[in-house]
């Protein structure tokens, strides 16, 4: 099989592909979003601390 | 009690205790993420590559390698997420309340990912990209469910009572997990009936099958990383003035 085939899914590809980023993407969000927004908020946690407590 | 053993109780009892939890989430995120890359990754090959095309669908049927775990995932997380929302209920563990929210908003996004997959597999194959049958239509009301529960959560302000009434959300919507689990069966409709759980004679080739159980394997320890980090960062919030959140945060400035 070649790679212009595989990508071209028997004429499917504009369904699979789409399909498969969308789950790519959704997947992705759910892991990095609760990452960032932890960071920050310790962040912010830490800063304050620091005010209160210097 | 006696029926349990010693160190699983001890387990589960500093389990329930947050900086045990956080500090063992820590640990464990590196390898769940290890074993899940691989399973993706031998899925993945497997099913787009390795596997052979359908006799009668082509290779659009290949959707079916994230659409049915999804699908199937959407129910786990939910029953998942009713089980923690009732012993959070019944003995006010913070850990539960906390595992159940958590659940929440992974079970919507695969619920998200099985309505979307389904449409885009539906359009080559059914001509429509929406049916309102019974499978779609159930489908449909959980990924509502879900919202319900995490806007409820966080209409609340006070968390404990916000894990109270969405415990309860939660636990009344269980109703719906047979109606979709059953509905290809009770209704006529578009959707094609069960493939794998046939356990006399799955009409599914193994060479078809054994990517989709990795597929599906992959995805359980992929919920279990997001819930996690989901729980991490709603466990900080709530605890934000403990002792160990404090502690650890001079810990980090040194």
């Amino acid at each position: 099989m070649s790679l212009q085939e595989f990508f071209n899914m028997g004429g499917y590809a504009f369904y699979v592909w789409t399909s498969y980023g969308i789950c790519f993407v959704v997947l992705l969000a759910n892991i990095v979003l609760p990452i960032l927004q932890r960071k920050q908020f310790l962040r912010q946690l830490a800063l304050k601390q620091k005010r209160q407590n210097p | 009690m006696f029926l349990i053993p010693d160190s699983v109780g001890r387990f589960f009892h500093r389990m329930a205790s947050p900086p045990h939890f956080y500090a063992f989430t820590e640990k464990l995120l590196p390898w769940l993420t290890g074993i899940f890359l691989i399973l993706l990754a031998c899925g993945l090959y497997g099913g787009l590559y390795l596997a052979p095309p359908d006799y009668q669908q082509g290779d659009s049927y290949r959707i079916i390698y994230i659409h049915v775990p999804s699908a199937w995932m959407s129910l786990f997380i939910y029953m998942m997420m009713a089980v923690a929302g009732a012993i959070g209920l019944i003995w006010r563990i913070k850990l539960a309340e906390i595992v159940a929210i958590s659940s929440a908003s992974v079970g919507a996004s695969f619920t998200f990912i099985a309505l979307v997959t389904g449409s885009l597999w539906g359009k080559p194959m059914w001509g429509t990209w929406w049916v309102w049958d019974a499978r779609l239509t159930s489908e449909l009301i959980l990924l509502f469910l879900y919202l319900g529960v995490i806007g409820l959560y966080n209409a609340i302000d006070d968390k404990r009572t916000a894990s109270k009434a969405v415990a309860i959300l939660a636990l009344v919507g269980v109703v719906n997990i047979p109606i979709i689990h059953y509905s290809v069966e009770w209704w006529n409709t578009l959707h094609q009936g069960p493939t794998v759980t046939k356990m006399d004679k799955p009409s599914i080739h193994i060479s078809m099958l054994v990517p989709l159980l990795l597929m599906a394997l992959a995805f359980k320890f992929y919920y279990v990383i997001a819930m996690l980090q989901r729980a991490k960062l709603e466990l900080l919030q709530r605890e934000r003035t403990a002792n160990w959140v404090k502690k650890m945060l001079s810990e980090q400035e040194q």
